[in-house]
């Protein structure tokens, strides 16, 4: 009996690490300063740290990026390279380390870095479609996300009845989205359908909102604080949205139970609310992950911009700098669960108001 | 303006990786402990049921514990009474029997006294008359050498004597 329990912690423990060991050599750690430094490099090194750029600084983590980086040695950055991957139709597929860019000093099969974005030297077209920092930081969000979830399936299938690790965490939260957040917006004969994709949106969401908030390498990119990620979830729910409509849904948009001249105003808005709905959600979870990050970015950066000024100064600052992002990082933590569920609290209630039954037609208005 | 404009490349990786991510958890995870929880409530349910069921028997049971318990109450409370009276009633015809031998037995008691009366009287009178007569013989074999009247007052006396 104690035997199996050890067994078990050890395989968890295994479990853990092992992902951040795939990363670590599927993507080779390269130090750009070991390489000979371009004379231009060397210069640019150095006109960056003369100045501390807080904007600069701020934007570069938010962004998205092809290496994941750690932190500056000697002037140099320290990343892990990811892999660039590239689709033309005149070159087809080509797949490539990023560490051959040089942090944007070097170019390589014709391409180059500029403003952290790759550009066809020849100026032909292509597809980037690299594992960027923010798509390493989904995989491994995701890779986390499907063991804990698939081991707590595995207790269940088991049916020992006992909550046990990573699943009484889960299980609140099933039941939480379950009873307080699908049933009621969407109703008790329909939910059941739309219960995987909701819990899927809102573990995804989390998981990325919470590795947001590490701030070194197996977390620190800035997932859902993307457009392209939040626009991607959104759509995702339009599609569903749309693909469970009724007559009545599309009756309620172009024939609303109002005067006829009222139509002028009402059915403009309407069909606008249609796709103003998921836009809204897209753009809710971009800005205030987004926004977060550089709440703390901001606190973090007046440690560096007193430090310019004076050296005591910078110590000062330091000691308000961490307190200030003490509390911020609580408040993050917060809203990391909060947009979470608000995201997935919307898309139950438009998937529930997808089905407008008769009934509820008077009611509306 | 680079923050708002979503990029192709992370587009499509997104939607790769979610809808993966969403089909495996979908079938694998999802499916599985959304039927256990449902399964867990639905014995959770079933069990307060149950319960509540017993529950209810067992009071049925306990009253009609209860009804039985006064039944065989009553049932002895009567089942003395009824021996009661039918004591009552065997010492009441005991009683009476007994009386009525005892008068038939005083009854033929004075029967038996009468007839031993009136047989000893008989006797007492056929032996008083014997010896009236051997007094009487005596008497006249003194007598009768005597006199004719001293006769005629035996005579007498033996008529009289037959009165008794």
């Amino acid at each position: 009996m104690k035997s199996s329990v050890k067994s078990r912690k050890f395989v968890n423990k295994f479990f853990k690490y092992f992902g951040v060991l795939v990363f670590f050599t599927t993507f080779s750690v390269a130090k750009a300063g070991n390489e000979p430094a371009h004379e231009a490099g060397a210069e640019h090194h150095a006109k960056a740290n003369d100045k501390f750029k807080p904007g600069e600084m701020i934007f570069d983590h938010i962004k998205d990026g092809h290496d994941w980086h750690l932190w500056d040695y000697n002037g140099h950055p320290v990343s892990i390279s990811l892999p660039v991957i590239i689709y033309s139709e005149s070159k087809g597929v080509e797949c490539f380390s990023s560490s051959h860019f040089e942090h944007g000093h070097a170019s390589h099969l014709g391409y180059k870095l500029v403003d952290k974005k790759i550009v066809a030297e020849d100026g032909h077209k292509f597809y980037d479609l690299s594992i960027t920092k923010n798509v390493a930081s989904m995989l491994l969000g995701v890779l986390l996300l499907l063991i804990a979830v698939l081991y707590s399936a595995a207790r269940y299938k088991k049916n020992s009845g006992k909550l046990y690790g990573v699943q009484s965490f889960l299980e609140p939260v099933i039941l939480f989205i379950r009873d307080d957040l699908a049933k009621p917006s969407i109703g008790e004969k329909r939910y059941a359908r739309f219960m995987p994709f909701l819990l899927t949106v809102f573990f995804f969401i989390l998981i990325n909102n919470l590795m947001g908030l590490i701030p070194m390498f197996p977390g620190g990119a800035n997932v859902t604080g993307n457009i392209a990620v939040t626009m991607v979830l959104a759509l995702l729910v339009f599609i569903i949205t749309t693909f469970s409509t009724n007559g009545g849904y599309w009756k309620h948009i172009f024939l609303p139970p109002v005067p006829i001249p009222m139509y002028i105003i009402i059915v403009p808005i309407e069909i606008l609310g249609v796709f103003l709905k998921p836009l809204v959600l897209m753009i809710r979870l971009f800005a205030n992950i987004t926004a977060g990050h550089i709440i703390i970015l901001g606190f973090f950066s007046l440690i560096f911009i007193f430090g310019e000024m004076s050296k005591p100064l910078g110590y000062g600052v330091t000691v308000l700098s961490v307190a200030f992002n003490l509390a911020m990082n609580c408040l993050e933590l917060l809203v990391a669960f909060l947009q979470a569920y608000v995201f997935t609290l919307l898309a139950a209630m438009y998937f529930g108001q997808a089905k407008v039954e008769h009934h509820h037609e008077e009611a509306h208005h | 303006m680079d923050l708002v404009k979503p990029e192709l490349g992370l587009i499509i990786w997104a939607t790769v990786v979610f809808l993966i991510l969403l089909f495996i958890l979908g079938k694998y995870a999802w499916k599985p402990i959304l039927n256990a929880l449902n399964e867990r409530e639905k014995k959770i349910t079933d069990s307060l049921e149950l319960a509540d069921l017993t529950r209810r028997e067992m009071e049925n049971i306990k009253a009609d514990n209860e009804k039985m318990l006064k039944e065989a109450s009553i049932e002895r409370d009567k089942i003395l009474k009824e021996a009661k009276e039918m004591r009552d009633a065997i010492v009441a015809t005991a009683k009476k029997s007994a009386d009525e031998e005892g008068r038939r037995m005083i009854a033929s008691a004075k029967d038996s006294i009468e007839k031993e009366k009136s047989a000893a009287m008989a006797e007492l009178k056929n032996l008083s008359a014997t010896i009236g007569v051997e007094i009487a013989e005596k008497i006249l074999r003194k007598k009768l050498e005597s006199n004719p009247e001293q006769d005629a007052l035996i005579a007498d006396y033996i008529n009289h004597l037959n009165l008794n």
